[in-house]
């Protein structure tokens, strides 16, 4: 267990700097996660923290001592490749086993730790296999045996059940917060899948183009993204955005009228803005509802039914195509023309350079009841 | 007729049209296949059959390149005959099982040096480093020149006189005078192995790479990230999981290396101290003109060779199946 301290980190490869100056303090037995898009970086991020890449700038603590220098043993750090990485030719207890071997612990030492870890994993039957005699998910699990048996400062995981089925996936997602909760160790975890972001992390640090765009709490990010980027990464389906002009600033926030459609009123702070100004309105598919009433009007081009949910795509009067989730059974029918209601207190408004309008205040704790 | 059967003559026919198109459809595969192979194996038996039975048939005549329209059936004579209660033939000659020793020693001396050079050539050549391609395309050129060019620009540079070997040694003190490193018993062994070695490691290194580039690199990351030290890295999980490339350089080399020819008759010519298997046929063929026994030289050498090559390769498969055990 320690914190782990990134100042401005950057890293250059050959002439182009793929990590550019992050800046992140992890607290002491801390679950956190690294998303965005492929490339930003968020597998660079974690070898350098690891110690397979040599930190081009900036300062690397662990439990507020300098790392920079020193090799992955020396930072105590225990890592989880998404390919696995098991030795082929070597059993799994071998596998869990190999590392411990060099520390000098004796052999019933290591042999009560593998037990341990095995134990915990559920690998107790497994412990003579090879690794090709495993399926997905038991690979997985020794891997994690393998990190677990060194008893490690920080865990560190890259994508580690993007090679798995869903149902494994949810399966492996619950042990690996049950491991957490039980370990109280410090964890980095990067991932595609917005599901194990939002339910593992204590923080989401959402990353792109090699710096941090926003570092929060899952429902932080979901109910305040700081930008469009973080408001249309967290979320899935992905947020809507209109564009969108502003007419009227009012003291309960600011009203906007899409452009083509009927207004609505933002519950945002608009000192800055003024009449006039082009904006971007965000509206998240699961807070628009169909509505005779509703102030935005367009044609239902395709609709998906999930049985417990249903997507409605609606082309509005601009060309924009938004989605609309809702509970149950489609009520829509495509090609027909329908109107759409936000949830006011739901709304995000973002200014013409995406970073996101503060929320007021009584409309956030009202946000807050709501949800 | 009941509708079952009626079912049945309705669906039968076509099942064996069917099958019998199939067959039709391999035995034309086969046949095709056979045309194909039809000259390679011409071939393969005019150069390589044809030749064999014969020397092994001449291994039983007492043929002489003097007259070969003389030649008789003579038995085994050649390898074993015994007259006035002593006893002739190859399998007493002291002479040949001196070459059959030589060859040995020098295959093995010379296989296992290549194999481990080969392997710290083919470890660097593996990492990422600037004007890798130009390395591993220079590290190729000793086995790109042909042997006997090789061996003679050896035994130029070892020669008693005129060699820069001798020159360097002495100017930088290390010998007083100069040595005949190719005539000299004690170190002509020694030459031919430090001239093959020299020629054939690219060739295992080359073998060697190729195993290594089948690794997998994560698992040295995580060994990395473990802690695991390189040496120990190496030997715990490189050299385990390159060992079937490893088996089968080595055994390619080994069969090479048996045959030896052309570079110890360059460098050494007939001397006894390294004459090898072939060497010494070749001398009763050509020199002594004895064909019928320089013949059973050469079946003898096939037999060695093919015997060794057996044994090595159940050795590989016996390893082979405990590994996926
Ligand atoms: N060794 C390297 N040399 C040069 N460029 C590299 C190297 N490793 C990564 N990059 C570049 O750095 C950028 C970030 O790569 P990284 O692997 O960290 O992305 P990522 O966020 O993990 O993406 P993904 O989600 O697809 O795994 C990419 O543009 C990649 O091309
Ligand atoms: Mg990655």
């Amino acid at each position: 267990m320690a914190s782990v301290e990134l100042q401005n980190i950057i890293k250059d490869f050959g002439s182009t700097r793929i990590i550019q100056g992050v800046d992140l303090k992890i607290e002491e037995g801390e679950f956190i996660v690294f998303v965005g898009p492929s490339g930003c970086g968020k597998s660079t991020l974690l070898r350098l923290v690891a110690g397979l890449e040599d930190i081009s700038g900036g300062d690397l603590l662990i439990d507020e001592e300098v790392v920079n220098k020193m090799s992955p043993k020396q930072r105590q750090i225990a890592m989880v490749f998404q390919s696995y990485a098991l030795y082929p030719h070597m059993s799994v207890f071998e596998n869990m086993a190999f590392g411990l071997e060099l520390a000098g612990g004796s052999k019933e030492d290591i042999r009560r730790k593998v037990m341990d870890a095995a134990q915990i994993l559920e690998l107790e039957e497994l412990l003579e296999r090879k690794p090709k005699q495993l399926s997905g998910g038991q690979r997985q699990r020794v891997a994690i045996g393998r990190a677990i048996v060194r008893n490690p400062k920080v865990f560190l995981f890259d994508e580690p059940l993007s090679n798995l089925d869903a149902a494994l996936r949810v399966q492996m997602r619950i042990e690996i917060a049950k491991l957490h909760r039980d370990m109280q160790a410090t964890m980095i975890y990067v991932t595609h899948d917005q599901t194990e972001a939002m339910t593992l992390a204590d923080r989401i640090v959402v990353i792109n183009k090699g710096r941090i765009e926003q570092v929060g709490s899952p429902l932080e990010l979901y109910h305040r993204p700081a930008n469009k980027f973080v408001a249309g990464f967290i979320g899935s389906p992905k947020m809507n955005f209109l564009p969108a002009e502003v007419v009227e600033l009012l003291a309960d926030g600011v009203r906007v009228k899409a452009l083509d459609s009927g207004s609505v009123v933002v519950p945002v702070e608009g000192s800055q803005l003024s009449v006039g100004d082009r904006v971007s309105l965000g509206i998240r598919p699961e807070h628009l509802a169909v509505s005779a009433t509703g102030p935005l009007s367009g044609t239902v081009e395709v609709i998906e039914e999930l049985g417990e949910s249903h997507f409605l795509y609606v082309r509005m009067g601009d060309g924009e195509l938004i989605t609309v989730q809702g509970k149950g059974d489609a009520k829509a029918r495509r090609s027909e023309k329908c109107n759409l209601q936000p949830v006011d207190a739901h709304l995000h408004l973002f200014d013409a350079g995406g970073v996101a309008l503060p929320l007021l205040q009584q409309h956030e704790d009202k946000a807050k009841a709501l949800a | 007729m009941t509708p079952t059967d009626a079912a049945v003559h309705k669906t039968a026919p076509p099942t064996r049209a069917a099958r019998t198109e199939r067959s039709d459809l391999t035995s034309s595969r086969l046949r095709a296949a056979f045309l194909f192979l039809l000259p390679m194996m011409t071939v393969l038996g005019v150069v390589a059959g044809w030749p064999l039975v014969r020397t092994i048939w001449l291994g039983f005549t007492d043929a002489n390149l003097v007259d070969l329209s003389v030649t008789e059936f003579i038995g085994i004579e050649n390898y074993y005959a015994v007259y006035d209660g002593e006893a002739f033939g190859l399998l007493v000659d002291p002479e040949w099982w001196n070459a059959v020793w030589n060859t040995l020693w020098f295959s093995v001396i010379s296989v296992s040096l290549e194999t481990a050079l080969g392997m710290a050539v083919a470890l660097v050549l593996n990492l990422q480093f600037k004007g890798r391609g130009l390395v591993r395309a220079a590290v190729l050129v000793p086995w790109a020149i042909p042997t006997i060019v090789s061996a003679k620009m050896w035994s130029w540079m070892l020669h008693d006189q005129l060699g820069i070997i001798n020159e360097l040694l002495m100017g930088v003190g290390l010998i007083a005078e100069p040595i005949a490193w190719t005539a000299n018993p004690d170190t002509a062994m020694w030459a031919v192995i430090m001239v093959d070695v020299w020629k054939t490691t690219p060739f295992m290194a080359l073998l060697i790479l190729a195993g290594l580039q089948m690794l997998p690199g994560d698992i040295y990351e995580a060994a990395k990230v473990d802690g695991v030290h390189p040496v120990k890295v190496f030997f715990k999980v490189t050299l385990p999981l390159i060992r079937p490339a490893l088996v089968v350089a080595v055994v390619f080399r080994a069969l090479d290396a048996l045959r030896i020819f052309d570079l110890i008759y360059v460098l050494t010519s007939n001397s006894t101290t390294t004459m090898s298997m072939s060497v010494y046929a070749r001398q009763q063929l050509v020199d002594f003109q004895e064909v019928g026994y320089g013949s059973a030289a050469a079946t003898l050498l096939f037999l060695v060779i093919a015997l060794i090559t057996t044994l090595t390769l159940m050795a590989g498969k016996v390893n082979l199946s405990e590994d996926s055990k």
